[in-house]
């Protein structure tokens, strides 16, 4: 199916939601225009602030906007959202109680140019620490479609990991999704590929058929919320192959590797676990995205070399 | 129901009744810290006489309704004030004053530093300072998409925050937003008791002319004594009033009252030093305590 701009799907959702939400608001901290919600900013310009270049107050409004009533979604790089806001958002937004959802684009390898500053490896670690947040990555236009509704509709804060580019449709246009509900993209009774976003699970697919070329039956799996973790998704199918390997564009501290790895020692699954994404001592460096992701192992053939270690033990 | 607001300033037998309620609330707080021990006292007394004024006199609320859609907001950004808050609130109704008692200990509604989910009465969460002025004008902002009440009154965000905590680059940055976003629905107040916790803000951080940081900001800015009542309300009288410099649509801007205060005012003991901030507390400091305030006024 055809690839759509992830970020114009996320200002498209919002916009088409603002015409019967009036809670709706989109607040920016002098990246709309790379956030592309231009169009909503022109269709709601009542609804519509940008902050400046000032990512603690860009989250100080938005919880303010919730507290008195509003349904704002704030949106800035992810190392910023992450990084250099989170005791904002961990405690105005969070611990208070309230309704926003943060938006970080850029993640991981995704930022690309902008280099090590800007390459957050990091921000799910962050995120995964504050309790009852929802942390969700889509992995497609669609299912980002489906996050942003899930998101305005929840009781609590919620992560939206986001990359702007294009990414290829998985799902079809009715599928319905849920937080805290995995989708099984392939069976496999070999090892399961647990993916977290639109990098991951396309990398994930591609190793799945390159291991099925040599006679591996992998199974893949679109992890789609972090937290909260489809437990019983990870459990089931992490006991029928008895073999796991995590995908996240992520360093391996912190993230899904480690959701997965708490998960199966509290639970005693006595499965095997290889992590894909960057090292827990690496900092993130400039490039492409192509020459990042192989720099930091996280693609198909790195997956694939994993998952046969796992099975054949070579 | 939601009081009105005045539209002229407190008569004398007005100024007695708020001079009554600044008693009452300092004592109330001064008994909570001291059945724990230890408290914030230097930051909770500064504010109380701000408080009077803003509870018995300009808040529009409703004690019977505290979620009621239409009142004012408020913001003690300076969480740490949150027993003269308690105290305050107790005063108006929104809580028993036995409640007071339980101030800090564990399972309270009433915890060091402010928190909307525990306490109510409380519009926002806050403690880790300079964010609570960051919320004050997100809610401000979020008053104003309502538009104005049915009475075609301002719905206003009111703010308190030290001048310790302008240290924090937060305050600066909803600074620049307030006066960008032409928020004159929100109404501030810098609590200038002048100490911080390793001692005097001239010693600590020296932040120069308040008043004038926040007139370049684009703010309305008023300085007056935190502690004179009559002073206290023609200010805010001031402040609300419309903006000689408001745009076409009635957009003003933000007002900034910077409150010259005592920090620990009314407990002789700790008044004008950097120590009262988080202060041994007990019994025989508040007997001393309220026998000052008797020197002053006899008890009631």
């Amino acid at each position: 199916m055809a690839d759509r701009e992830m970020r114009a799907v996320y200002a498209q959702t919002l916009t088409t939601l603002a015409a019967s939400d009036r809670r709706i608001c989109v607040v920016e901290a002098d990246l709309a225009r790379a956030t592309g919600t231009g169009p909503f900013a022109k269709a709601y310009p009542d609804r519509f602030f940008n902050v400046g270049v000032a990512e603690a107050n860009l989250v100080g409004v938005a919880s303010g906007l919730s507290a008195a009533g509003k349904r704002p979604f704030a949106a800035t790089f992810a190392c910023f959202a992450s990084r250099r806001a989170y005791d904002q958002f961990f405690l105005s937004a969070n611990y208070a109680g309230l309704e926003v959802v943060l938006v970080g684009t850029d993640p991981g390898v995704t930022a690309a140019f902008n280099g090590g500053t800007h390459m957050p490896l990091e921000d799910l670690a962050l995120m995964r620490a504050v309790p009852g947040l929802a942390i969700v990555e889509p992995a497609d236009p669609v299912s980002l479609e489906a996050a942003v509704r899930l998101a305005l509709d929840r009781k609590g804060c919620t992560y939206l990991r986001l990359q702007r580019k294009p990414a290829p449709e998985i799902y079809g246009p009715g599928e319905t999704f849920k937080f805290g509900k995995a989708k099984l993209l392939r069976p496999g009774k070999d090892v399961v590929l647990a993916a977290l976003g639109a990098l991951m699970v396309g990398e994930a697919r591609k190793a799945a058929e390159s291991l099925a070329a040599e006679g591996i039956d992998a199974a893949v799996l679109d992890v789609f919320t972090l937290a909260p973790l489809d437990r019983a998704a990870v459990l089931d199918l992490a006991r029928r192959t008895g073999r796991i390997v995590t995908c996240e564009n992520h360093r391996v501290t912190g993230g899904l590797g480690s959701a997965v790895a708490e998960l199966l020692a509290e639970e005693g699954v006595p499965a095997r676990l290889a992590r894909i994404g960057a090292g827990a001592d690496e900092f993130g460096e400039v490039g492409t995205q192509d020459w990042l992701a192989e720099r930091f192992r996280l693609t198909a053939p790195h997956i694939a070399a994993a998952a046969r270690k796992l099975v054949k033990g070579v | 129901m939601i009081n009105p607001s005045p539209d002229r300033p407190a008569s004398s037998a007005e100024l007695a009744d708020l001079a009554v309620r600044a008693r009452s609330i300092r004592k109330a707080c001064l008994e909570s810290i001291a059945a724990l021990g230890v408290g914030h006292v230097g930051g909770s007394m500064s504010v109380v006489e701000a408080l009077a004024v803003l509870y018995f006199r300009h808040l529009r609320l409703d004690s019977g309704d505290p979620k009621n859609p239409d009142r004012d907001r408020f913001v003690l950004s300076k969480g740490h004030a949150g027993p003269a808050l308690y105290a305050a609130l107790a005063e108006k109704g929104y809580l028993p004053r036995e409640m007071l008692g339980t101030l800090n200990k564990g399972g309270t509604s009433l915890p060091s530093h402010a928190d909307r989910l525990r306490t109510p009465g409380v519009d926002m969460s806050t403690g880790s300072l300079g964010q609570g002025f960051s919320a004050a004008c997100g809610i401000a902002l979020g008053l104003r998409m309502d538009g104005p009440r049915a009475d075609g009154t301002v719905r206003r965000c009111w703010t308190v925050i030290g001048d310790g905590e302008s240290d924090e680059g937060q305050v600066w940055e909803a600074a620049a937003f307030a006066a960008h976003y032409r928020l004159s629905n929100l109404v501030a107040f810098t609590d200038a008791n002048r100490f911080q916790i390793d001692g005097s803000t001239e010693s600590v951080m020296h932040l120069r002319d308040l008043a004038a940081k926040w007139d370049a900001f684009g703010w309305r800015t008023f300085r007056v004594d935190g502690h004179d009542l009559g002073a206290l309300d023609r200010t805010i009288l001031a402040a609300c009033s419309p903006d000689p410099e408001a745009d076409a649509e009635g957009r003003g801007r933000p007002a900034m009252i910077v409150l010259d205060t005592v920090k620990a005012k009314g407990v002789p003991a700790l008044e004008g030093k950097a120590e009262s901030h988080n202060a041994p507390f007990g019994p025989a400091d508040l007997e001393a305590a309220l026998e000052a305030m008797d020197k002053e006024a006899p008890r009631g």
